[in-house]
């Protein structure tokens, strides 16, 4: 579209700025192939691929693994199912304190993780509930809701409410309404929603470590590894996995919300 | 066309629709007679829009109720009443194909497939939509959407059908045509069809009567022709076409009462030379001044006794030359005196 060249200068900006984000990335996936386990020394002294073997064969990782994506699962979940709620709420109905609702639940994204996280922690030991599973999930939940929230709302908002009245007039009650139309319209902003929130919660390590007992999540026991040296192409393994199911959500979630804004304008 | 001619299509017995402290609908009574097509006239914020969410169910009254048919429907949520809508802006479903948006109304009532199918491809028949059926929403052009709103309505084969603003999003030469044919197809399906309407050249156009209505109250009800030859007050004599309103000292003089009555500008002829009347013509003399010639016809601006009179004359033998030279000149105005309509407090 755009035919005329960027200056030089740009052009070395922007590759100088992608080249500082994402080489470190690189160097974590080059380290896993290194024999030497304790320095980066470069060139590799070697190649190997044993890491991958011993990382798949540590009892701790797996449980960290396996625990990381429940939690992930189960907030997302619950994000969707709430966020959706509070989306159609506020959008449908005008009720006193709408804005405030709006933003309070906007809010647990924008307020620093470590606050939140002595927030919920608290909280949770004043009232006498003890760390687990389930502390950890609502942990997530209260920053996964947001972004469903604010994708659901804003599709919402994208959606004409006649709509809702025509299927209602045609017969449809509440539910075949929801079933038919609603859903239908809503789909890809709660796939795009719950992606980003599942994303969000599987790497999350801040409010993490204030909400959880004695379970450690993935990315817990990853910094729990800076501590061992010897140990540290199987830390560099484990990220790199990390990356790629993290990098895949997020890639599909911005195609979906890009494709779908494209269409939205022929409806009107 | 149903079992009991006798009984209005739709009833209103003093609805009310408050909003807070707005009266959106204020002491409203209306009839609508079975099979009629029937336009709701007015300005926007004058009740009218309300009224037809009110017969569709998308709204409740705050007071009196609303019958169907005999039925008190007043309660009803929208899926429970034989009513259709077609949207303003057609709200078809941009998900679905138009065979799906069309069978919507079937689906949701489990009619069975082929059925479905064999009533869609009639709807799309009836709206000159053949072979549209796989089509998405967002690859027809505006009037084809009205058409396929139009469809989905019709399907469930409702008692009344309601149109809100039906061709307001139309350019002005579709929207001719669309009043051609939405005339044709009511008259084809026999349904009482109810439109809300600003516009009042497609009200007179296509209704076969109309409710103008104005501030949540309905000021006058009737034929096209009564509404236009007879407003019955300041409002419709001014919303409907455009009038002459005479009042006070003139009003006396001219009718014998001191009742403001309104007279049509293209009722009024323009003389020069004093012709003799009969007892039936009311004449006033004036000035002309202001001229605009507009090919089909001439319109004239004439003072006379200090009230300003709109004069409209066909140009049978007029040319533009002649409408040059009227201007400043006395004239005399002359109507039929059954051409005036006297206008309620």
């Amino acid at each position: 579209m755009h035919s005329k060249k960027a200056p030089l200068p740009l052009t070395i900006a922007a590759f100088g700025t992608l080249l500082f984000l994402h080489v470190p990335m690189l160097i974590i996936f080059l380290y896993t192939f290194t024999p030497d386990e304790t320095t980066y020394t470069f060139p590799l002294p070697g190649f190997t691929t044993k890491w991958f073997a011993i990382a798949w064969g540590r009892a701790d990782l797996w449980r960290s693994l396996t625990l990381s994506l429940q939690v992930a699962t189960i907030a997302t979940i619950s994000a969707l199912i709430l966020g959706t709620l509070a989306a159609a709420a506020v959008y449908r109905s005008n009720f006193f304190g709408r804005e405030s609702i709006s933003f309070l639940l906007v809010l647990p994204i924008a307020l620093p993780g470590i606050v939140s996280g002595i927030a919920l922690r608290t909280a949770m030991g004043g009232f006498d509930i003890p760390f687990s599973f389930w502390t950890i999930v609502i942990g997530h939940a209260t920053f996964c809701v947001v972004v469903v929230y604010n994708n659901v709302l804003a599709r919402f908002r994208r959606t004409s409410t006649s709509m809702i009245e025509a299927s209602m007039d045609l017969g449809a009650n509440s539910f075949q309404t929801f079933r038919y139309v609603v859903l239908p319209n809503i789909a890809t902003a709660l796939l795009a929603g719950g992606m980003l929130a599942f994303a969000l919660s599987f790497d999350e390590v801040i409010v993490t470590t204030f909400t959880a007992g004695q379970q450690t999540t993935l990315p817990i026991w990853i910094f729990s590894q800076l501590t061992r040296p010897r140990d540290r192409p199987v830390t560099n393994v484990v990220a790199t996995f990390v990356i790629i199911i993290t990098f895949i959500p997020i890639f599909l979630a911005q195609r979906l919300s890009a494709s779908s804004s494209d269409t939205e304008g022929e409806t009107k | 066309m149903t079992n009991h001619p006798s009984t209005p299509a739709v009833q209103f017995n003093k609805v009310n629709r408050y909003f807070g402290e707005v009266k959106a609908v204020d002491e409203v009574d209306l009839e609508i007679r079975d099979g009629e097509f029937f336009a709701m006239l007015g300005p926007s914020g004058s009740g009218k829009t309300t009224c037809l969410r009110m017969i569709a169910g998308f709204d409740r009254p705050t007071g009196g109720s609303i019958y169907l048919y005999g039925q008190d429907v007043s309660n009803l949520p929208p899926y429970e009443r034989s009513v259709n809508t077609v949207f303003q802006d057609y709200a078809l479903f941009p998900h679905m194909n138009v065979g799906d948006n069309i069978a919507y109304g079937l689906m949701v009532k489990k009619v069975p497939k082929p059925e479905r199918k064999k009533r869609v491809d009639e709807m799309l028949d009836l709206v000159q939509l053949k072979g549209f059926d796989s089509r998405k929403p967002s690859q027809l052009s505006g009037g084809q959407r009205q058409r396929v709103a139009l469809a989905r309505a019709l399907i469930n084969h409702p008692k009344v059908l309601l149109l809100d603003e039906p061709l307001g999003a139309l350019d002005l030469k579709l929207r001719q045509q669309m009043q051609v044919e939405l005339k044709a197809i009511q008259q084809r399906v026999g349904i009482t069809f109810i439109f809300v309407t600003h516009d009042q050249e497609e009200a007179i156009t296509m209704s076969d009567r109309i409710a103008v209505f104005n501030h949540g109250k309905i000021e006058q009800i009737g034929s096209p022709s009564e509404i236009y030859e007879k407003p019955a007050t300041t409002f419709v004599a001014g919303f409907v076409g455009t009038s002459n309103l005479i009042g006070g000292e003139l009003a006396k003089r001219l009718t014998g009462s001191d009742q403001t009555f309104s007279i049509r500008p293209e009722k009024i002829h323009v003389s020069t030379t004093e012709k003799t009347t009969t007892i039936d013509t009311i004449t006033l003399d004036g000035v002309v001044r202001d001229v605009v010639y507009l090919g089909l016809y001439t319109r004239y601006l004439v003072e006379a006794d200090g009230v300003d009179i709109v004069v409209i004359e066909q140009n049978l033998k007029t040319t533009s030359m002649d409408v040059v030279s009227a201007k400043g000149q006395k004239v005399r105005l002359s109507w039929h005196k059954d051409h005036i309509s006297r206008i309620g407090a």
